[in-house]
């Protein structure tokens, strides 16, 4: 190859290293493999999955956990759909990805050629923006508006389709001039003046009240928001997905609200006067239903994205930007507030919540996870979706931070090994814990050979019930037909379905199995799948609301 | 209510579909749309026209112009904005009533482009009623095809 001359696949693998990508997490085939020729010679990191889906649900665990843009790459065709659900899912969070798909060659498009689907045609609804790279040129320039989009504004996946031909052809490596997307200019300051009548009627409300939702967790406004909240003295409730956007043990911290949330949560969505909602998107998962969600009209809506205000509650005050700036300048003029009558009125309905009974010796949902956090340092956990997700959102109690991983929007079963895997690689230094359901864990459990080959350190814990506990909830509380969908049977042995893959597999039947399997260091090397057999495989996940409102919210076994 | 929704954009492919998804995966029906390169190279303008409720229709205008591509959306008032339509008609011109036709298409903004034979085509330019009403005035002739564009719209002033 002559001097300054390269090909489309170099191009790609060159550009990705000038953006910083230190890994991508991929699956080869016929349409891709130029890109893995061009690898070879590159510092690019690459950890093959075992399917595309598991790839891009590493790509999606990745960025979760570091906050850079996690990558992924599939061929064309079935590599292409299998990752579409992964896409979905960091879609419906607001996480930075970028996903490289491999295309038939241009002249085979539309042909319906082997291998062939219409890849940017499926994933326009579920992506920030995708193209197909239509000439070789564009490659580098494409490939940095891509990252650009995908890791500003509100976040999101980017999905770029290279046909093959355009990989192996050859041309002159350009000079990227300045990125120009003339109709993308997310805003990230905020309206002064909104923010000053924010600040205003924040001081004058009797009860006031934040919900926290993902975006504190996006942004990274650990600190400012912890610095806001207790200068202006507000309690805060949190979205699923805005788990650990402040310490769950912090005094101001409510817990979660909503679907699954808290009675007193829930109460104080009602009670307030004045509700600061910050990176929260109100979805139907924390409203229920939006005729009988509390009606204030005192609603600050602050979010990156404009067309979430307004879009499912009616807002006071709009604020539109990056909230770590805008919550910097509320707490810069907000005077410091005292609200101790609220507050004591929240902490009584608190205490009067009904606290779900863990039998001593019975291993339980609840139980292992009370038992495991007392040994784990520093753990960053990963959840799968289900019964153990809601168990984990009320009981795993963690610090500020990117702490907890787990599908929030789309509620993707099978998420949470291949993202502890991304997780894992991502953050070498800590110890990653899955929680999974035994239904969920199956969904994408082929993950545990990446996780062995990768030598990392996870360990999983199969919440093991022998049932899809959510849907066994569902068709108890919901469905009188005795048609139960829920048994999974316990026919599995996880243990020797982990060893098979070259992981470490072990049992646990009683709590005193649990502690001393936690006392093992070998525990905390390598790769580890507990199959916790959860003796009694009914408890449902409680508190949960029955009614229509997020006020008919039952605690265990009783309605207050 | 009826809203113009005015869309600058633009022209790759693609596009289209990401608009129109946008209106479809609500469930709206769109009664018109047309699209056309404007006088600034690579940029297109959508006008579409849709029947629907103002609150949906102001989130659906924010998600339009979230789209990468899409560079401003405006959701026009009807007095604020200069529109026209245009539309083309096969009509049968036998000898009998000839004359009366041809004193009909000069009354009216409409022009014959073409005759063959007992048939003449001819265009009609107006705003989306005048455009209809041309249109039944011409059907006592014997309409034998006809095809419509969509509303193309800009603000006024």
């Amino acid at each position: 190859m002559k001097k300054g001359r390269t090909y489309g696949a170099k191009a790609l693998i060159k550009t990705l290293e000038k953006l910083g990508v230190e890994v991508i997490f991929g699956y080869p085939g016929g349409a891709n493999l130029p890109i893995y020729e061009a690898l070879a010679s590159s510092s690019i990191k690459h950890v093959l999955a075992r399917h595309e889906q598991g790839a891009s649900h590493m790509a999606d665990g990745y960025a979760r956990a570091t906050g850079k843009v996690g990558v992924c790459l599939a061929t064309s065709g079935p590599g292409a759909t299998n990752l579409v659900t992964g896409i979905a899912t960091a879609y419906m969070d607001s996480v930075p990805m970028l996903a490289i798909t491999g295309q038939v060659p241009r002249s085979n498009i539309g042909t319906d050629a082997f291998q062939e689907v219409d890849t940017t045609g499926i994933t326009i609804p579920i992506t920030k923006h995708n193209l197909l790279v239509q000439e070789v040129k564009e490659i580098p320039s494409r490939i940095e508006e891509a990252f650009h989009i995908a890791s500003t504004g509100r976040k999101g996946p980017v999905l770029i389709d290279i046909p093959k031909d355009v990989l192996f052809q050859e041309f002159n490596l350009p000079d990227i001039k300045e990125i120009v997307l003339e109709g993308y200019n997310p805003n990230s300051e905020g309206h002064p003046g909104q923010i000053k009548r924010a600040v205003k009627t924040l001081e004058h409300a009797k009860k006031p009240l934040i919900i926290a939702g993902g975006g504190i967790i996006a942004s990274e406004s650990f600190d400012v928001l912890r610095q806001f909240a207790e200068k202006a003295n507000i309690p805060l409730t949190h979205t699923f997905m805005g788990k650990t956007a402040l310490a769950d043990n912090h005094p101001l911290n409510l817990g979660m609200c909503g679907y699954h949330g808290k009675v007193v949560s829930n109460q104080a969505i009602d009670q307030a006067d004045v509700i600061l909602a910050l990176g929260a998107r109100f979805s139907n998962r924390h409203t229920i239903n939006l005729d009988t969600y509390p009606g204030h009209r005192k609603i600050i809506h602050v979010d990156i994205d404009p067309a979430e205000i307004g879009k499912n509650v009616e807002t006071l005050l709009p604020i539109v930007g990056d909230l770590k700036q805008i919550l910097t300048r509320l707490n810069d003029l907000i005077k410091p507030c005292k609200h101790p009558d609220w507050i004591s009125h929240l902490k009584d309905i608190d205490s009067r919540a009904l606290l779900p009974v863990v039998p001593e010796n019975e291993l339980t949902q609840i139980g292992t996870m009370r038992i495991m956090q007392e040994y784990l340092d520093n753990p960053l956990f990963v959840t799968d979706v289900g019964r153990h997700q809601m168990f984990a959102a009320h009981e795993i109690k963690l610090p500020s931070g990117r702490h907890f991983l787990s599908s929030g929007g789309l509620g993707t079963m099978g998420f949470s090994f291949p993202a502890a895997v991304g997780a894992a690689v991502g953050m070498p230094d800590r110890q990653i814990v899955v929680i999974a359901g035994d239904g969920s864990f199956v969904m994408n459990c082929q993950e545990i050979i990446t996780a062995t080959e990768e030598k990392l350190n996870i360990i999983c814990f199969i919440m093991n019930d022998s049932k899809l506990g959510m849907i066994a909830q569902l068709q108890d509380e919901f469905y009188k037909s005795s048609f139960d969908i829920s048994d999974l049977g316990s026919f599995v042995d996880f243990p020797k379905m982990a060893e098979s893959m070259g992981a470490q597999g072990h049992r646990v039947v009683t709590s005193a199995d649990l502690r001393e399997l936690m006392q093992d260091k070998d525990l905390y090397k390598g790769v580890h799948i507990v199959d916790c057999v959860i003796g009694k495989g009914g408890e449902h996940a409680y508190p949960m609301v029955r009614g229509n409102s997020i006020l008919d919210i039952v605690e265990e076994g009783g309605v207050k | 209510m009826k809203h113009t929704i005015s869309i600058l954009c633009d022209d790759v492919p693609g596009v289209m579909t990401r608009i129109s998804g946008l209106f479809s995966r609500r469930g709206f029906n769109i009664e018109s749309l047309s699209v056309g390169v404007t006088d600034n190279p690579g940029k297109s303008r959508f006008t579409i026209v849709v029947n629907g409720d103002d609150t949906v229709l102001e989130q659906l205008r924010k998600q339009l112009q979230k789209l990468i591509n899409v560079i401003n959306v405006w959701d026009y008032k009807e007095e604020s904005i200069v529109s026209r339509e245009h539309a083309l008609l096969k009509v049968k011109a036998i000898s009998s009533n000839r004359a009366e036709l041809l004193q009909l298409v000069s009354s009216i903004p409409a022009r014959i482009i073409d005759s063959s034979g007992d048939l003449w085509t001819l265009e009609i330019t107006g705003d989306t009623e005048d455009v209809s009403s041309f249109i039944d005035l011409f059907r006592h002739y014997g309409i034998v095809e006809s095809i419509r564009t969509g509303k193309i719209a800009l603000k006024r002033g």
